[in-house]
């Protein structure tokens, strides 16, 4: 296979236009946006969404304010495994202002107690038995107005029995480990699940011809997303009708919308999911939080509706946290620099119940990207999954379902096997790297990669970040005793579930629908599946309308986030809007057009085979004079007309899009670092990141979402980190301990670009939401090592805070607990 | 119950709040005025900024009993008279928010930066907004934009709006 190559997508290259000279950008001389000649469609645009932002008229969850709305709190537990002997409310219910106090015991008869998590496991609603976690829930309260509410919490009185806590993943499968699960019948030990892709007979018989074989554990801490609006919902459930109106922080309305059917047992039709603004999603607003349930049985029993909100703590000690891979990786290879075999091992800390999110036949996520961007004769991987006494999740924060953990170790191993060799790690990329003819590639661990050309890409970035010279200064930078660093991650992506036969959640499919409105004036109304939470698809979902149409992107709005509005699709999240939803909006335009077709042959007494197309007008061949703009046709379809076959009266269509494969965006990041070796403070001096992601619809935006994911993996690489003690005691419970970078700690990041579409997407699209966030980690801690090579160091775990840098400059490299 | 009185974007607002209740949550849940936002409780987050007095201010850590007698300005006082902010302008134009759940506090800190500092280098804008967190944007549109807000002291008025608008459609 070919791969598809756009003209204007070369030229764009050529032009590398959003690479200036001064620090990767000049967007104030940006020649698309200048471009008298820029087609409708494709470009930088001003988002649609900001005019209500930078007013404060955006609508997020906790903005609602309903008629005699109730507010809940969630009391939670403070000791991470105990039994539970009692809970008295009385005193809480005393209080004033409170309305009701709901336990398990209240939701039991309902059968509310459990709940079904995304992974066919199950999880306390409210604790009954015992309290798994430091933060579970273990009651709601119900009262008139928030500060109500907290005080009510401190009046509950439960009675515990403490119980030894599983605080590491390492210990959890020991003989004498506590049983975290005895509510799971015939439950004995803290097992999940086991999970294998490659090879691994091929894997032995590499590893034993190889010249070289190199061993490295590499963890991936525990972090979070923490998005800056935390989790909540207003539930109003009206008793008359049965309808319950539930506006929720979610990145997946219609998915949120049948779990809930199948949780609380109420009919779907009658359940509205309305997903308003979102404050960031990040993964977060993916799962089902108990709170939601406990608004909506709050509004149930109360008859009023009830928001809930959680505080920040609630949000980083309970909601889906992300990561938390202990991994082992080994790699094979011979002297000349030939990459012979790759083996991943990763324990993976899945908490106290087994939510991730994520397709159900992919237990590990897309751990399958692993071998990245390299061939390979031989690679085995195996993940085992384990419950611990810490907060459920696990696939969250841009990760594009564990390709962060798979390609961090990847990056990481390569760079170990430079090291080895004495060789550039740039140079040992280049010769290992999947060549384009060899597209569509089989990884040898289930996936294939769909398009690719990643040399160019590769030596486009060491262009452009001046590789040799920073070379060159390093060596000189060695020699006087400063320690400066240069890392480099290529990543390779799978992102864009489906197709549905392979990839669903709970049973459902993932793909995506669309729906498209032609109005007799020619404006145009594009309902979708998805739902925004900062990526713009206001914006650049009107504009892939706009480019198949011809319409003005001001003229075609966007409708999402309200199940009663739009199509069914399985929402946002592992960079699926552009990828599945993106294709759906291209492919409703194009019916939209096809139909046109027949209008128009049927206004200009021509058959339609005597038509062409150009962006917005159907004429006829041969005399462009002669033809109907897709205005005059949309007023003509809804007027006297004698309608053609197959047209009944209007323009609109209807699609869903089950993608024929993942799309495979990649990139290649650079990061200069410099470390203090008095104090072992890490400075981003540079950071380049140039990435494919295909076909770029809106460069602005593109632009936008790698920026927030490199500064996502300064603070999960520099910053960020969720520990427990052994009590099981969440140690990143708030913003004073679990930090997240500001404007100071992030340099003016420097951008590129290379364009391979993808040869199956309708628009060669890819998708970029979470590229940044999979491809910056590895840069950066490949970076510090780098730094750190004259010290003796070969690998340290993130996050690479001064102590801990300083540890590893001292030889005393640990782990993060 | 306290009785307070605040000047909020130049309107005197006379209310009975509990003494213990936040200014965020006086601004939210007691006027409606919804545009500031809350995100930690910590004073770290910074969405609830507001400018006490033309200094912003963390409203999660203000009581509304402590804004008696004084001036409060948020979001929803930016826009003036159907004319946004140069900043309100400069976020549109440089990309400065994506989600827009930081956005109003990084208006206003924005806002008070370029009152005080009307040619701010950028390390000058990096400092000022570093007691905010935005999860999206990686900082530096926000930086640009806070530049252009400078670069543009009077905005866009009506007129070259329409000019403007004509520009973006010519080149769309």
């Amino acid at each position: 296979m070919t791969i598809i190559d756009q003209p204007r997508a070369a030229r764009r290259h050529e032009d590398a236009e959003d690479f200036g000279a001064e620090h990767g950008r000049d967007h104030a001389h940006n020649p698309a946006a200048d471009d008298p000649h820029r087609p409708l469609g494709f470009g930088r645009l001003q988002r649609k969404e900001d005019p209500r932002f930078v007013r404060g008229q955006g609508n997020y969850t906790d903005d609602i304010q309903l008629a005699g709305m109730l507010h809940g709190a969630i009391l939670r537990s403070p000791l991470a495994h105990a039994r539970i002997n009692s809970i008295d409310t009385s005193a809480a219910l005393a209080h004033p202002g409170v309305v009701a106090v709901i336990t398990a015991k209240d939701l039991e008869p309902l059968g509310l107690a459990w709940m079904p998590t995304l992974s066919y496991d199950t999880q306390s609603v409210l604790a009954s038995d015992k309290v798994r976690f430091q933060g579970q829930e273990v009651a709601f309260v119900i009262a008139e107005d928030r500060y109500a509410a907290r005080d009510a919490l401190e009046l509950i009185d439960v009675d515990y029995d403490i119980l030894p806590v599983v605080h590491d993943a390492r210990r959890a499968l020991d003989a004498d480990a506590p049983l975290i699960r005895d509510d799971l019948e015939g439950r004995t030990d803290n097992h999940i699940a086991d999970w294998e892709c490659g090879d691994q007979a091929a894997w032995e018989a590499v590893k034993a011809k190889a010249d070289h074989v190199v061993s490295q554990e590499i963890v991936y801490p525990r972090v979070h997303p923490a998005p800056m609006e935390t989790c909540g919902a207003v539930a109003d459930f009206n008793k008359v009708s049965g309808e319950l109106n539930l506006y929720v922080t979610s990145q997946a309305p219609h998915a949120h919308r049948t779990v809930f059917a199948l949780v609380a047992g109420l009919p779907e039709h009658k359940i509205n999911l309305i997903s308003p603004d979102v404050g960031g999603g990040f993964g977060n607003k993916v799962p089902v939080y108990p709170g939601y349930v406990l608004a909506t049985v709050g509004s149930i029993v109360t008859g009023k509706p009830v928001k809930w909100m959680e505080d920040r703590s609630e949000n980083l000690m309970s909601t889906g946290f992300a990561r938390d891979y202990i991994m082992q990786g080994e790699i094979a290879f011979n002297s000349d620099g030939t990459l012979l075999g790759l083996h991943a091992f990763a324990l993976a800390d899945h908490g106290a119940f087994n939510a991730t999110a994520q397709p159900t036949k992919y237990p590990a996520g897309f751990f399958n990207i692993f071998p990245g961007s390299y061939t390979w004769e031989a690679v085995y991987g195996k993940v085992t999954s384990v419950y611990t006494n810490k907060a459920p999740g696990g696939v969250a924060y841009a990760c594009s379902f564990r390709i962060t953990e798979a390609s961090y170790l990847v990056e990481r191993m390569v760079d170990r096997a430079a090291m080895e060799l004495g060789m550039d790690p740039a140079e040992l990329r280049l010769k290992n790297f999947i060549k384009p003819e060899q597209f569509p590639y089989d990884n040898k661990a289930g996936f294939e990669y769909d398009s690719g050309r990643y040399e160019e890409t590769m030596r486009h970035a060491m262009q452009l970040i001046g590789y040799e010279e920073l070379r060159k200064e390093q060596a000189e930078k060695r020699a006087r005793g400063e320690l400066m660093g240069i890392g480099i991650s290529f990543f390779t992506e799978g992102v864009g579930a489906g197709p549905r036969k392979h990839m669903d959640i709970l049973g459902l499919g993932m793909a995506d629908g669309a729906e498209l409105r032609i109005h007799p004036t020619g404006k145009a109304q594009l309902r979708i599946s998805v739902q925004t939470q900062g990526q713009g698809h206001e914006t650049t979902f009107a504009q892939i309308v706009a480019e198949e149409l011809g319409l003005p992107p001001e003229d075609i709005d966007v409708i999402h986030g309200d199940t009663r509005n739009t199509p069914y699709g399985l929402g946002t999240y592992g960079s699926r809007s552009t990828p599945v939803s993106g294709a759906a909006a291209s492919l409703v335009a194009r019916k939209v057009r096809d139909k046109a077709k027949l209008v128009a042959a049927a206004m200009l007494e021509v058959s339609p085979d005597d038509l062409e197309w150009e962006k917005g007008r159907w004429y006829v061949k041969g005399d462009p004079t002669a033809g109907k703009t897709i205005q005059e046709v949309a007023f003509a379809v809804h007027g006297t007309m004698t309608l053609p076959d197959g047209v009944d009266g209007n323009l609109d269509a209807v699609v869903t899009y089950d993608p024929p494969n993942l799309t495979y965006p990649y990139g290649a990041y650079f990061c200069v670092t410099d470390i203090d070796p008095g104090t072992g403070k890490v400075t981003i001096r540079r950071f380049l990141a140039v990435d494919d992601c295909g076909t770029r619809i809106n460069p602005m935006v593109i632009e936008g979402q790698v920026h927030g994911g490199l500064t996502d993996g300064v603070g999960m690489a520099l910053m960020q980190f969720i520990g427990f003690d052994e009590q099981g005691n969440c140690l990143g419970g708030s913003f004073m301990d679990y930090l997240i970078p500001s404007a100071l700690e992030v340099p003016d990041w420097e951008t590129g670009f290379t364009v391979t579409p993808s040869p199956h997407h309708p628009i060669g699209a890819k998708g970029i939401g979470e590229s940044a966030t999979v491809g910056s980690p590895s840069a950066i801690m490949n970076s510090v090592i780098d730094a750190l090579r004259p010290l003796g160091v070969t690998g340290m775990d993130m996050p690479a805070t001064p102590n801990r840098v300083w540890d590893a400059m001292n030889g005393r490299a640990t782990p993060p607990v | 119950m306290t009785h307070i009185s605040v000047t909020i974007n130049g309107q005197l607002v006379e209310r009975d709040v509990d003494p213990r209740v936040l200014l965020v949550h006086f601004l939210r849940d007691d006027l409606g005025m919804t545009g500031t936002h809350w995100g930690c409780d910590t004073t770290n987050c910074g969405v609830c900024s507001v400018l006490l007095d033309g200094q912003p201010v963390k409203s999660c850590t203000v009581l509304a009993v402590m804004a008696d007698g004084h001036e409060v300005r948020t979001v929803e006082g930016l826009e003036v008279d159907g004319v946004l902010d140069p900043i309100q302008q400069g976020f549109m134009e440089e990309h400065g928010l994506q989600c827009g759940f930081c956005t109003p506090g990084m208006l206003m800190t924005g806002r008070a930066l370029l009152d005080e500092n009307p040619h701010p280098t950028e390390h000058e804008i990096r400092e000022a907004i570093s007691g905010q967190i935005c999860r999206c944007t990686g900082y530096a549109t926000i930086v640009r934009s806070i530049q252009w807000a400078a670069d543009h002291p009077a905005g866009i008025t009506n007129g070259q709006a329409e000019q403007h608008a004509v520009k973006e459609e010519a080149s769309a």
